[in-house]
């Protein structure tokens, strides 16, 4: 599974750092989001589909491949 | 055509009769029950997911009741927060001329524009790295209030100095000057306000912040007002743009997270074998797991998120028409039982992160690190320092803020 990151719509909520702090960290300039692991191992994707889940932007996606 | 067969009768118009039937809002909690949300506002939740409510002016805005379509709203791009656009539905009267409050009243792009030029010092490991001077600022506190009168207002002690002083730190903003700023902030957070009343605190807040401005353009320092100052000088930003900036951040920074502290406190000793699970663990997970319960439970920020619709929107078998206004109470999408098994219960471990308590869509709570930081120090802090904590008056004394845009409560009398 791989993660996708649309980053103009991200609003540097913060709330994926939270969930997936593996996954997730976020911009030293302006808080925006950055991807750690794109392709996150099968112990991960619980914390990555919580913050697909809560990201208030929708700017997370979870897809095949 | 479904007819639910009652009304048989040839002049029974659906429309009419939807109008004839619609609801006042904002609607009154139960005086026993002041944790719980209005419970007309739950009839109209049972009803179906969009409702029609009749406001102050007599304008009939929909009302969102459920979780899923409160979050689908708003996330939509095509609503707006400009509460000076037609037949937007406000709190109460604006005064003609009168401005939002900086970006939280903006439409993107330009919300977001602004919004970015303040994020990076709410960014999760920016905030992490305050924790250890909120820590102090707690245990100060509380030792004041240790070696001070007994009983005490927890509100005045403690509820409001935390994030006022937090706040301050972040901004740059003498704390000294906290009764001119609350003062003044309380004036634009009550709901039945003479417009000219409300308009004049907020040209004394605007005002007071274009001079602390000014003092930083003289002076920099390590603060967030000084970072805008750079942003003044390459014309991102007005000086009266960044000045209003300051206002939303101060009166935010203070008014809600003092609320959760207060409100939350009483909902704790209302609660005891919840309050004593937070009084007996070191396990900052069950901490954090609290925080997002209360916030979930509480809602303090009650009485909806404003919204007007810029297209049609259609959702759930309704059209929401352009120009028609939305309102999106929390107080309610929290208390979902799709969503939220057993919503009334207050119960620190249930999984609450998915609460729509900092709102959600592009206007989400910038603030969110910050607040769950802070209230993690204090739900971690208070009850464990002063164990013996108690309420030192009858519930039915508490003066509750039913008349603020944030709830909580006026006073909180603590003994120990
Ligand atoms: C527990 C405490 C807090 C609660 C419950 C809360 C709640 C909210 C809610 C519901 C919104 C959304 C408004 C809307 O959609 O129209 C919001 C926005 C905002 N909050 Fe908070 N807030 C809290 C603490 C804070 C703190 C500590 C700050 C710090 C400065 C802050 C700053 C802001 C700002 C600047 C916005 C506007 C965001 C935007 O429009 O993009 N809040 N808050
Ligand atoms: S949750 Fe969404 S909006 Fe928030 S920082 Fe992550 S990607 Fe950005």
């Amino acid at each position: 599974m791989r993660v996708e990151l649309d980053e103009p719509k991200c609003v540097a909520s913060g709330q994926c750092v939270m969930a997936s702090p593996e996954v997730f960290d976020q911009r030293d300039e302006d808080g925006v989001a950055v991807l750690l692991e794109e392709t996150p191992g099968a112990e991960l994707l619980d914390g990555v589909r919580e913050a697909v889940a809560i990201c208030p932007a929708a700017a997370i996606r979870l897809v095949e491949g | 055509m479904t007819n639910r067969g009652t009304g048989m009768t040839s002049t029974a118009n659906p429309a009419d009769e939807r109008t004839a039937r619609i609801p006042e809002f904002p609607m009154a909690r139960a005086a026993k029950c002041p944790f719980d949300p209005p419970p007309a506002l739950r009839d109209e939740q049972r009803e179906g997911p969009l409702r029609k409510v009749r406001l102050w002016d007599g304008s009939t805005p929909w009302l969102v009741t459920r979780y899923s379509e409160q979050r689908a709203l708003l996330g939509d791009a095509r609503v707006s927060s400009e509460v000076t656009r037609p037949g937007f539905p406000n709190q109460a009267p604006v005064k003609s001329g009168s401005t939002g409050l900086s970006f939280i009243t903006m439409d993107d792009p330009e919300h977001s524009r602004q919004r970015r030029m303040v994020t990076a010092p709410f960014a999760i490991k920016r905030v992490d790295a305050l924790r250890p001077a909120v820590q102090k600022i707690v245990d100060d506190l509380i030792d004041t209030m240790l070696a001070g009168p007994n009983p005490v207002d927890l509100v005045e002690a403690f509820a409001l100095p935390v994030p006022s002083l937090v706040i301050c730190e972040l901004l740059g903003v003498p704390y000294a000057d906290h009764d001119f700023f609350q003062s003044n902030s309380r004036v634009l957070i009550t709901r039945d306000v003479d417009p000219e009343e409300r308009w004049g605190a907020m040209k004394r807040l605007t005002d007071y912040l274009d001079e602390l401005l000014g003092e930083k353009i003289a002076h920099p320092a390590d603060d967030l007002l000084s970072g805008l100052v750079p942003r003044i000088e390459t014309g991102e930003l007005t000086r009266n743009g960044a000045a209003q900036m300051g206002v939303l951040l101060l009166l935010a920074g203070h008014e809600t997270t003092a609320n959760m502290i207060a409100l939350g406190t009483l909902a704790l000793l209302e609660h005891p074998d919840q309050l004593a699970l937070l009084r007996e663990t070191d396990d900052p997970k069950l901490v954090a797991s609290a925080v997002e319960e209360l916030l979930r439970y509480l809602n303090i920020t009650h009485g909806g998120r404003r919204r007007l619709a810029l297209e049609d929107i259609e959702i759930s078998g309704e059209t929401i028409r352009a120009g028609e206004g939305i309102i999106v109470p929390n107080e309610i999408g929290n208390r979902d039982p799709e969503v939220f098994a057993d919503p009334d219960r207050l119960d620190l471990r249930r999984d609450a992160r998915r609460h729509v308590a900092f709102g959600f869509g592009v206007h989400q709570c910038l603030g969110q690190p910050l607040a769950r930081m802070e209230l993690q120090v204090v739900y971690s802090t208070l009850y464990r320092r002063i164990p013996t904590l108690r309420l030192a008056t009858g519930l039915e004394k508490i003066p509750f803020k039913h008349d603020g845009s944030v709830y909580g409560v006026y006073e909180l009398p603590v003994a120990w």
